[in-house]
């Protein structure tokens, strides 16, 4: 599966290297999320991406807001329910990723502790 | 009863057995109970039938059952064998019988129960023996008077027989149980009347105040229980709660709620929190997969659902052929016509206009203009269902060269004559007599059958005359044929600048026209609402020019009867030179909605009858001023010349800096395309910015936004085009009618280099082609031809039902072309450039050539100079002007 990826991901220490014009040392993890969600939103057919935390407040995002709010409001309970169905069946296993697939376009939520990151994407015809 | 019983018991005891010995007290049974106290029944055994002669069927017979026997010997008898004696039952009776012989009847029913019976009266005695007579000579009394007298007798009162209802009175009746108790209370007079006072007293401090009854625990009724049955089940733990609430009054009760969202800085804070990075370094590794697995292929779909076709086909797969359905000829014109325009009703099933003009050329209209002023020039409707009569026969001016229904109402009509000026029709008030035409469908195979000389002028489907509602006015219109003529779609309106404003009265009120005028070349937009008088002048004209309108003519247009004046026109100039191009055909943005919308015309229609005032005939000028205007409205529009040019230019209206008159912009390109008049323009009813040009012997495709040239060009075809259209339902089918009588079907997705498919039609050129959409299944084309025939032909299955994926293989050909013209341009443009290197480089070696050249022809000008100096020089000393002397002097001056 590793060789999909087409970057190597070893975190950049060195701001220099980094396309940003930002200051070093303070901008860098910054940048890099940026870097990152910029390298995810040029994907073929990906409509939009967004960083959401725990509670469902997005905190950032490439869509207009009303839509952010709405897909963040509902994707995280959802999320919350995957979740929770996958430990009451198995309590040692965890959500690892959620992909909703229909008629228009693919959701993709990656979970995490305090996180949530949404793609939407439109798959190829 | 008591009585009757022990007569009865002592009945049942007295059977016929020999009595014993029974007490002489006894009564004797009598008959009493039935109504004969005298009868006293007997038993009489053989031995006493003997001693008293009365054997039964020897002595007694049915004739005489009777027998009258002495009383002494029945003492006799009975003193002889006492209680043996069959009369000792009866020896009282005997015995008190006054008579001396009683009479002894023999019972043969048993009718009182034994074999004789005795009578113990004289007067029965005498009643038995005598009644007969009696009764006989009752009966014959009563045989000589029948009913003439009622005897009339009392009632005798009979002693009161108890049948047992005294016990249910008893029962019934109410009788006091025990005694009644009185009491009597007495008290002093004066203590009655003095006030009373009540008070409370408890009840056991007082003794015997009340007598209670407790209760005690008996024994008796308590049981021990051994063993108890329950059912257990465990649920969650609910809590049920309920309260009152006090309301008032109804109420409505909203709720508005933002989403929490983060300000700014705390976005900024959490971006550069340390968590989140990694957070997303890792989720981005997955996401990545995942998009990247959606990128490669689509594993969700259905190979086999995306391999067949559509399914349900109608007709046959492999008939590709266009079917002839119907045709149309007028066969009472005298002359002889052509088609210029045809429309099918854009409502109405089976119904088609069709304008026809005379076949002459010009100089032969002007040699024959005074035969022609006296034929009428007509639009002919015609209906599916006759087609030898016209349904409506429209009457113009002059030759109608191109005609439109009115999208928003189909009962009025534009026309644009060849004299310049535009007609208009209103046939609001026929519009039933063409909606029935169906009903007459009958009516008219009997016209058919009568052959054509038969058929008489009057019979009913004569068509009517409709006379024009108006026309414009013959010094401000077009001078020259009117080649084009569109309704202007009813979102917008464009006042004199050009300036496109929304148009809120819902209807299409405005028109665009474009002719060939020799001096002027014009597109000019009109408006059918009355305008505003600009001056008096024209309302003098007005006047003057009132000519009486017959009545049956409706009166929506007469504001604009010959008065009507273009709102603005549009000139395509050359450029600096005063000439212009002479535009034939025009195609706007939005035309191609006219198609696609039927659904959309027949709502408009049906509210525009449901409304009592049809708009069409209360039109009011629009105000400008009040109407908002529609920015970014592509005022831009296509039109196709004489020339075979292709022009993309805009309406709109700009002023010029330099003589601050308003003029028209220039054309955004120009093309020169076709080598002969351009007579169609059309854009696709599938996409917006796809027009499909006609021309000469070629045709052509452009996108509106690429202007560097058409996507598809043909190579020319070996005879003219003359008519063109897009077919409505495929988007990669147009239909291409040549000058032979051919039509040509192309077909995008199968050939673009030639047509698809060839097919004749008629013998000569195909003058217009308009294919119709009926019914899903059901597509018709009408083709026009020069000499005046219409045809009606069917549209296979196979090209009107597009394939699954027509539309996007027809989205990915266009670009594939504007790509393919992209690559071409900066083909051009890298072959200029290097055709710009190469001659640089060629201009660079023939100066160099050059340089060389002139050095070596100055040193040869040098010596032919030196030389020829000499030769001077020997010339003039040859000519002894110079001295040899001299010769140094002068070479030195020299």
């Amino acid at each position: 599966m590793n060789e999909w990826t087409n970057t190597d991901r070893e975190p950049d220490p060195l701001p220099s290297s980094l396309p940003g014009p930002t200051a070093p040392g303070l901008g860098e993890p910054q940048a890099e999320v940026e870097e990152t969600l910029k390298r995810i939103q040029s994907h073929k057919g990906v409509i939009g991406t967004m960083v959401v935390n725990a509670e469902g407040i997005p905190i950032r995002t490439t869509l207009d807001n009303s839509t952010t709010v709405q897909y963040a409001g509902l994707l995280h309970h959802l999320t919350m329910k995957a979740k929770s169905t996958v430990r009451d069946i198995d309590p040692q296993n965890d959500l690892t990723f959620l992909r909703i697939r229909s008629k228009k376009h693919e959701i993709m939520v990656a979970p995490d502790k305090e996180y949530l990151l949404i793609v939407i994407q439109n798959p190829c015809e | 009863m008591a009585p009757k019983q022990k007569k009865k018991s002592s009945r049942r005891k007295k059977s016929p057995k020999p009595i014993l010995a029974a007490s002489e007290d006894m009564e004797p049974v009598n008959m009493e109970s039935m109504g004969h106290p005298e009868i006293y029944p007997l038993v009489l055994t053989t031995k006493t039938q003997e001693i008293f002669n009365c054997r039964i069927d020897e002595d007694i017979t049915d004739e005489q059952p009777y027998k009258l026997i002495n009383k002494e010997d029945i003492f006799e008898d009975l003193r002889n064998r006492a209680a043996v004696s069959d009369f000792h039952p009866v020896k009282k009776i005997v015995q008190e019988y006054p008579g001396n012989e009683l009479l002894l009847v023999y019972d043969k029913d048993f009718k009182y129960g034994l074999n004789f019976y005795l009578i113990g009266t004289e007067e029965g005695k005498e009643n038995y023996l005598n009644p007969p007579e009696v009764s006989e000579e009752q009966e014959e009394y009563k045989e000589y008077i029948p009913e003439d007298v009622y005897i009339y007798k009392p009632p005798v009162s009979k002693p009161w027989v108890s049948l047992g209802s005294e016990k249910e009175i008893e029962e019934a009746s109410v009788t006091e149980s025990t005694k009644q108790i009185t009491y009597m209370i007495s008290r002093k007079r004066s203590e009655f009347g003095a006030p009373i006072k009540f008070s409370d007293q408890n009840a056991s401090s007082v003794k015997d105040a009340y007598i209670e009854c407790t209760a005690y625990p008996d024994k008796n009724f308590t049981l021990k229980q051994l063993e108890k049955d329950v059912g257990m089940q465990v649920i969650p733990q609910i809590k049920d709660i309920s309260t009152q609430t006090k309301w008032t009054y109804p109420k409505n009760a909203t709720t508005q709620y933002y989403p929490r969202e983060f300000s700014e800085e705390e976005k900024e804070t959490l971006k550069q929190s340390k968590p989140l990075v990694d957070f997303l370094n890792n989720a981005s590794i997955s996401v990545e997969i995942a998009l990247q697995q959606n990128e490669i292929t689509n594993t969700f779909i259905d190979d086999w659902k995306h391999l067949a076709e559509e399914e349900g086909t109608f007709g046959d797969k492999t008939d590709t052929h266009l079917k002839e359905y119907q045709s149309f000829t007028d066969l009472h014109s005298p002359t002889e016509k052509m088609i210029t325009c045809v429309s099918w009703h854009p409502t109405i099933y089976g119904l088609i206009a069709v304008s026809v003009a005379v076949r002459l050329s010009f100089e032969d209209r002007v040699h024959f203009s005074g035969k022609l002023l006296l034929q009428p020039s007509l639009i002919l409707f015609w209906s599916f269902s006759d087609p030898i009569h016209p349904q409506l026969m429209l009457e113009s001016p002059d030759d109608i060269f191109c005609f439109k229904f009115c999208p928003s109402d189909p009962n009025i009509i534009a026309g644009g004559c060849i004299n310049g000026q535009i007609v208009m029709w209103d046939i609001t008030t026929h519009a039933d007599r063409i909606e029935n035409v169906k009903a007459g469908g009958s009516r008219s195979k009997k016209a058919t059958l009568k052959p054509m000389f038969l058929l008489e002028p009057e019979s009913n489907k004569e068509a009517m005359y409709i006379r024009h509602c108006a026309v414009s006015s013959i010094e401000n219109g077009h001078k020259k044929v009117i080649t084009d003529i569109h309704w202007l779609s009813d979102t917008f309106e464009i006042n004199r600048m050009g300036s496109v404003f929304e148009n809120r009265s819902g209807i299409c009120c405005q028109l665009v026209t474009c002719s060939a005028d020799c001096a002027l070349c014009h597109n000019m937009f009109w408006d059918i609402r009355p305008q505003k008088p600009l001056t008096p002048q024209t309302t003098e004209k007005k006047k003057e020019e009132n000519i009486e309108i017959p009545f049956d003519v409706p009166s929506t247009f007469l504001h604009l009867d010959l008065s009507w004046k273009p709102l603005t026109k549009v000139r395509l100039s050359k450029g600096e030179t005063s000439l212009d191009h002479c535009p034939t055909k025009i195609s706007l943005k939005e035309d191609h909605l006219l198609c696609k919308t039927q659904d959309k015309v027949l709502a408009q229609s049906k509210t525009a009858k449901a409304e009592e005032m049809n708009p069409y005939h209360n039109l009011e000028s629009g105000m400008p001023n009040l109407l908002k205007p529609i920015d970014d409205f592509c005022t831009k529009f296509f039109v196709g010349t004489e020339e075979g040019e292709v022009i993309y230019t805009d309406w709109k209206m700009e002023k010029d800096p330099e003589t601050g008159r308003l003029m028209p912009k220039k054309p955004v390109s120009l093309h020169t395309i076709h080598d002969g008049i351009v007579h169609t323009i059309q854009r696709s009813p599938f996409y917006d910015d796809i027009i499909l040009t006609v021309g000469g012997w070629n045709v052509a495709i452009w996108k509106e936004s690429v202007m560097t040239g058409p996507l598809l060009q043909s190579c020319c075809a070996p005879k003219r085009y003359t008519s063109g259209h897009w077919s409505l339902t495929r988007p990669g089918v147009f239909y291409i009618g040549r000058e032979d009588g051919y039509i040509d079907i192309w077909d995008l997705l199968e050939k673009t280099h030639e047509p698809a498919q060839s097919q004749n039609i008629c013998i000569t050129m195909i003058t217009c082609i308009k294919p119709w959409i009926f019914s899903s299944k059901q597509q018709f084309i009408a083709i026009a031809d020069y000499y005046g025939t219409l045809h009606i032909l069917e549209i296979p299955w196979t090209l009107s039902r597009p394939s699954t994926n027509e539309m996007t293989s027809i989205n990915h050909y266009f670009e594939r072309e504007v790509k393919h013209l992209e690559y071409v341009e900066q083909r051009k443009k890298i072959r200029e450039q290097e055709k710009k290197e190469m001659e640089q480089e060629m201009a660079k070696k023939k100066v160099k050539i050059y340089q060389k050249s002139k050095e070596q022809m100055e040193a040869e000008l040098k010596m032919d100079y030196e030389s020829y100096l000499e030769l001077e020089k020997t010339v003039l000393i040859n000519l002894g002007l110079i001295k040899v002397t001299e010769k140094g002097s002068y070479s030195d001056v020299m």
